[in-house]
């Protein structure tokens, strides 16, 4: 069994054709090729899949297709505009936020969404909203740097 | 192993009486998913038994908070997120809070709901401890109609609830009657966020001078269900936690509570641990209250 979803991704209106219990993770990266995402635990413990649902953070690789329906979805791809990268990635790139890579998208999408909530976030702040994402190669220390450097860049705009 | 998604059906029925309906045409046969915190998980490592699902997510009928004179009606659909950011229960209610903030991390608590929490009847969830120590009621609903009873007889046994076939949880309610009531509650597990508890305690008494006059424990993995600890409470109403009658207090507190507690050995911690703790934890309580 099969059922249409209609999805606002990045700003563009896409339909798939999956099943409902399909993971809103595997149709982003298999129906609609954002590879961006990544897939870590696959069971909402480690935060790679995150990506931003109607604004709130959520973990994809725990969001049937279903219910992702009508939803505004917001992946890695949609950060960036125009080629330039947005100040959280370029705050992460500078201050050695990112190693091999796997866990940085969803650290982008908890930092927007963290900046979104707390736009001059308290270090408890930046620990708890990013707490739900795990690194296993930086040290968080390079991470919770990057994202206070991109809330103060974000001031300065 | 991860399941096979085309396996399973889900379909998202357009109100509650909807629901009420399709669960009572074939009850036992479907199963409810809210925002698929505990479900998704069980899909993905190849343990969702049930094979029909039927989403609860997008209802707007189940998320709410009400503020009454006497009670704070909170939505089974109501997210974590949703109850953290509500300043009422942040201000009355802050054990409830604070375990709402213990669950998962931000992204879970976006889409985790307190209906959830409490469905799913795991012993280690992060919100019964505090509705028990709260007497929350929580209220069932079928096209038979509604019925509310309180929250401490909702779990009858390891993840056995007194839902019936045909029944959604819809609502929870935490009673507003705890000013002047001291609130203490602790979880110990091996970080903040994601950790399932390997003990938490949620404390809430009323004290005047020196005494012990109302007091409620609930604690989670110390039994089979969430557990609510009136062996310790009974032990302890009417004493003195004056500072020279605190040891015996504790004493006695303590020794009700190592014989209603019923932990076990599991891939978190140990019973022994877990007896040594809860005793600790509810040391830390008593002697806050002497304060």
């Amino acid at each position: 069994m099969k059922c249409g979803i209609q999805l606002a991704v990045n700003g563009e209106e896409r339909r798939v054709n999956v099943p409902p219990m399909k993971r809103l993770l595997d149709v982003l990266r298999e129906d609609l090729h954002l590879t961006g995402t990544k897939e870590g635990c696959g069971e909402g413990e480690c935060g790679a899949c995150a990506v931003l649902m109607n604004g709130e953070l959520v973990n994809s690789c725990l969001v049937p297709a279903l219910q992702a329906n009508g939803a505004r979805l917001c992946t890695i791809e949609g950060v960036s505009t125009e080629g330039r990268l947005h100040p959280i990635q370029q705050c992460f790139l500078e201050n050695g936020g990112a190693q091999c890579g796997i866990c940085t998208p969803g650290m982008i999408l908890a930092t927007h969404h963290l900046l979104d909530k707390h736009p001059t976030p308290t270090l408890e702040q930046i620990q708890e909203g990013l707490a739900g994402n795990l690194c296993r190669c930086t040290g968080y220390m390079r991470i919770f740097e990057a994202v206070q450097k991109a809330a103060e860049a974000q001031h300065a705009i | 192993m991860r399941s096979d998604v085309t396996g399973y059906e889900l379909n998202a029925p357009p109100s509650l009486q909807a629901v009420l309906t399709q669960i009572a045409s074939e009850p036992g046969r479907h199963a409810l998913i809210a925002g698929g915190t505990e479900l998704m998980v069980a899909l993905n490592t190849g343990r969702l038994a049930s094979r029909s699902l039927i989403s609860i997510q997008h209802l707007r009928e189940l998320r709410f908070i009400r503020v009454t004179t006497d009670a704070v009606h909170i939505g089974a659909g109501t997210t974590f997120t949703d109850i953290r950011r509500k300043e009422i229960i942040a201000r009355e209610l802050p054990m409830l809070a604070q375990a709402a903030s213990w669950t998962g991390s931000i992204a879970n608590q976006n889409r985790g709901t307190i209906g959830g929490n409490i469905c799913n009847a795991s012993p280690a969830a992060d919100t019964p401890p505090a509705l028990l120590a709260y007497k929350a009621s929580v209220t069932l609903l079928s096209l038979r109609g509604e019925r509310t009873i309180p929250y401490e007889e909702f779990h009858l046994a390891y993840k056995k609830t007194a839902l019936e076939p045909d029944e959604i949880l819809y609502s929870v309610s935490v009673p507003r009657a705890y000013e002047g009531w001291r609130q203490y509650i602790r979880k110990v597990g091996t970080r903040n966020a994601q950790a399932i508890s390997k003990i938490a305690l949620a404390g809430l008494a009323l004290v005047r001078s020196d005494e012990i006059q109302e007091i409620r424990i609930g604690a989670a993995s110390l039994a089979d269900r969430p557990l609510r600890c009136v062996g310790a409470e009974g032990a302890v109403r009417g004493r003195s936690v004056a500072q020279s009658d605190l040891e015996g207090t504790v004493r006695l507190g303590s020794a009700a509570l190592a014989r209603e507690a019923k932990p076990i050995d599991d891939i978190r911690s140990t019973a022994m641990y877990r007896s040594a703790v809860a005793a600790n934890l509810l040391e830390e309580f008593l002697r806050q209250l002497s304060s």
